[in-house]
């Protein structure tokens, strides 16, 4: 190689590497900061991990967006690894905070005690369906658990009539679609099915159940929307912004109280206020009471350390926290998420103020 | 004056670096050796380590039941968790031999069409586009197999169902199709297309080691082509094709999303081929994110166990098949 050459390609390199490294060290865009309100979280400073539930990810991601539009010097990050890992990764303290469906059990990872639970937003969890010809449907819970326990076999079931006095249901197989991936959405509907879904229901209730062998699978929520989307005569349970997002029909759901309550974001709220909330802050909303409440609605919580080592991560975890809990409910409507009720509201920032750090 | 005794010195005496880059490539590739098999050691033991809690759990019925409960269904009442993973088992062995089924005649028949017949223009573009095959990333065969090809198949099974529905024993292997047309065949199908290229490359290879004196041989005494490739060909290239097909076997049992996105996920073991299953590397897949407990997550590393035996298994079956071939065809020595 002659010396031109050499020369012509170590300039190259070296033109390459200074690009990368300029683009590598590129600052953050400057964001504009609204003006006056929220400037307390302006101070906040630091990176904060956190990881867990993939239901509430879209409202979590939208709500990091934001915050860092607030607090422009802090960093938080929040990965949708499923409830059990995140719980797991919390209990090691990989994670400064974790997002999870479900309660801790004592095979999770975290030592009981040293956290705390803080509510957060909660979503229905749709029953959707795809029947050509039939725009509204009402489903009582039995009906849902013998549809789902392939008790029910075809939509022209007496049981199925009974519900939707003066609609014409075609003589059609339901097909029935469910989650091939462990899930928290399966855990949230399953709970109901074991509430209310009478002696149809017989596979208990679990992150994934035994479901019976002509019913189909589908990978995460967008999976079963797609498989309900394209059978005619499918029924599936999808969380609502999923849904929402594909375009699918719900049916309306019975409710403790005996009304046919649509899947919505308000019967989401009613029934985060009609459930009985525990000293802990979990609190059950599946089938509570109330006469708008929508009796699928998956709670979802995060998971804070009662006491954090390092002070300006305590700092930044509460200031999110706070900021999630007051300012960042306003955003939950525009994911298809529901916000808390004012009273669990209250309860969740007294409950930060105890976490210590 | 002729050197009999060779001390590993050069003409001036002195000791020369051929001696310690022989060393170095010893031990270096001791090394290597040493490394691979203590991966596949380790990889066996904590496996099985992690693995123990679900197999002491279920016993021999891990692999003889096919009840597959991954969660208390009656809280504190008499039934528990069952972890049987023959429903499994059998998903991936019909999967595999559905895709076995179709891809080894198309693969062993391009190879033949590339080595005997193809013009030699024809060769390089033809091996170009099969080789682009074995770039396409599984999760797109899998997304094309649940969006298109699912669903079109689907008139298609009808079609047999109607026409063999009725005969006494391929009726139920042609039973009913599931709406969707996610099944074990229509995985089957998608996996045979994925291992055409490894298949076709191998063979390919071992069919250009053929000694062409052989091949001449056939032909000067009489033989068509086809006679040709069947007394001068397929016996010299027996092991090495049986070779290749395991390793074609090995990629249709392990093939995870393609498969996982494709079969359905039923846990069932029906003879209709046109039926909703899961195999052993879907339901890892599937449920890995969230197993439920930890009793789960052993279960589903177990199923991973299962399948490496199983794959120990088949292969070393394959070893015995070539040997005893190897024998009759070629007179090795026993």
């Amino acid at each position: 190689m002659n010396r031109n050459v050499l020369t012509r390609r170590s300039i190259l390199v070296g033109v390459a590497l200074a690009t990368l490294a300029a683009a590598g060290c590129a600052s953050k865009e400057p964001t504009t900061t609204p003006s006056g309100a929220a400037n307390e979280f302006a101070s906040l400073s630091g990176a904060v991990k956190a990881s867990g539930a993939s239901f509430p990810n879209a409202y979590y991601q939208k709500a990091i967006d934001e915050f860092l539009k607030v607090a422009d010097n802090a960093d938080v990050t929040y990965n949708s690894v499923g409830s059990g890992t995140g719980k797991k990764e919390f209990g090691q303290g990989l994670t400064d905070f974790a997002g999870s469906d479900s309660t801790v059990k004592d095979t999770d990872g975290v030592a009981s005690g040293s956290f705390y639970y803080i509510p957060t937003v909660a979503a229905p969890i749709t029953v959707s369906y795809n029947l050509s010809g039939v725009d509204s449907l009402k489903l009582s819970g039995t009906t849902v658990g013998s549809i789902f326990g392939r008790k029910i076999t075809k939509w022209n079931d007496p049981a199925i009539v009974a519900d939707n006095p003066g609609v014409t249901l075609p003589d059609k197989a339901i097909t029935v679609v469910h989650r091939s991936d462990g899930s928290g959405t399966t855990n949230n509907f399953t709970k109901f099915l074991v509430a209310a879904g009478g002696p149809g229901w017989t596979l208990g209730s679990g992150d994934s159940v035994a479901w019976a062998a002509d019913t189909q699978g589908g990978d995460k929520n967008t999976g079963v929307a797609q498989l309900v989307k394209q059978g005619d005569g499918a029924v599936g349970y999808v969380d609502f912004a999923d849904a929402t997002a594909s375009g699918l029909k719900f049916a309306s759901i019975k409710n403790k109280d005996g009304q046919f309550v649509a899947p919505s974001l308000d019967g989401a709220t009613a029934a985060l206020a009609g459930a009985e909330v525990k000293d802990d802050l979990t609190y059950n909303p599946i089938n509570a009471a109330g006469a708008a409440t929508y009796p699928i609605t998956a709670p979802t919580y995060l998971l804070l350390k009662t006491t954090y080592t390092d002070a300006a991560k305590a700092k930044l975890v509460k200031g999110f926290v706070r900021w999630l809990l007051t300012d960042g409910q306003s955003f939950a409507a525009s994911v298809n998420f529901a916000k808390l009720p004012a009273d669990l509201q209250q309860k969740a920032l007294s409950q930060l103020n105890k976490v210590q750090g | 004056m002729t050197q009999t005794v060779n001390n590993n010195r050069n003409s001036l005496g002195r000791r020369g670096r051929g001696v310690v880059g022989d060393r170095t490539f010893l031990i270096v590739s001791l090394i290597a050796g040493v490394l691979v098999l203590a991966i596949l050691a380790l990889i066996l033991l904590t496996t099985l380590r992690e693995a123990w809690p679900a197999f002491r759990y279920s016993g021999t019925d891990f692999v003889t039941s096919p009840t597959w409960v991954p969660n208390d269904p009656d809280g504190d009442g008499p039934a528990k968790a069952q972890f049987g993973a023959l429903a499994f088992i059998y998903g991936t062995v019909i999967v595999s031999i559905i895709a076995l089924l179709f891809a080894v005649p198309i693969s062993i028949g391009i190879a033949l069409f590339l080595t005997e017949l193809a013009p030699l223009r024809l060769r390089t573009p033809v091996v170009t586009v099969i080789d682009l095959l074995a770039a396409i990333p599984s999760v797109v065969f899998g997304l094309w197999g649940i969006i298109v090809v699912g669903p079109r198949l689907v008139p298609i099974y009808d079609w047999f169902h109607d026409v063999l529905g009725d005969v006494p024993v391929l009726g139920s292997v042609f039973g009913k199709p599931i709406a969707s047309g996610r099944s074990f065949m229509t995985a089957g199908l998608i996996v045979a297309i994925m291992i055409v290229p490894i298949i076709t490359s191998i063979t390919r290879e071992i069919f250009n080691t053929v000694p062409t004196e052989d091949k001449q041989a056939a032909f000067a005494l009489g033989a068509t082509r086809w006679e040709m490739i069947k007394g001068a060909v397929f016996p010299h290239s027996f092991g090495g094709m049986v070779g290749a097909v395991m390793l074609g076997m090995g990629r249709a049992m392990g093939e995870t999303i393609a498969v996982a996105l494709t079969m359905g996920a039923a846990v069932q073991i029906v003879p209709n081929v046109f039926a909703s299953g899961n195999t052993l590397p879907a339901v890892i897949a599937q449920n890995w994110g969230d197993p439920g407990s930890e009793l789960g997550r052993s279960a589903l590393i177990a199923c991973g166990v299962v399948l490496f035996g199983i794959t120990i298994l088949v292969n070393y079956g394959a070893r015995i098949i070539v040997r005893r071939a190897e024998v009759r065809m070629k007179g090795a020595a026993v």
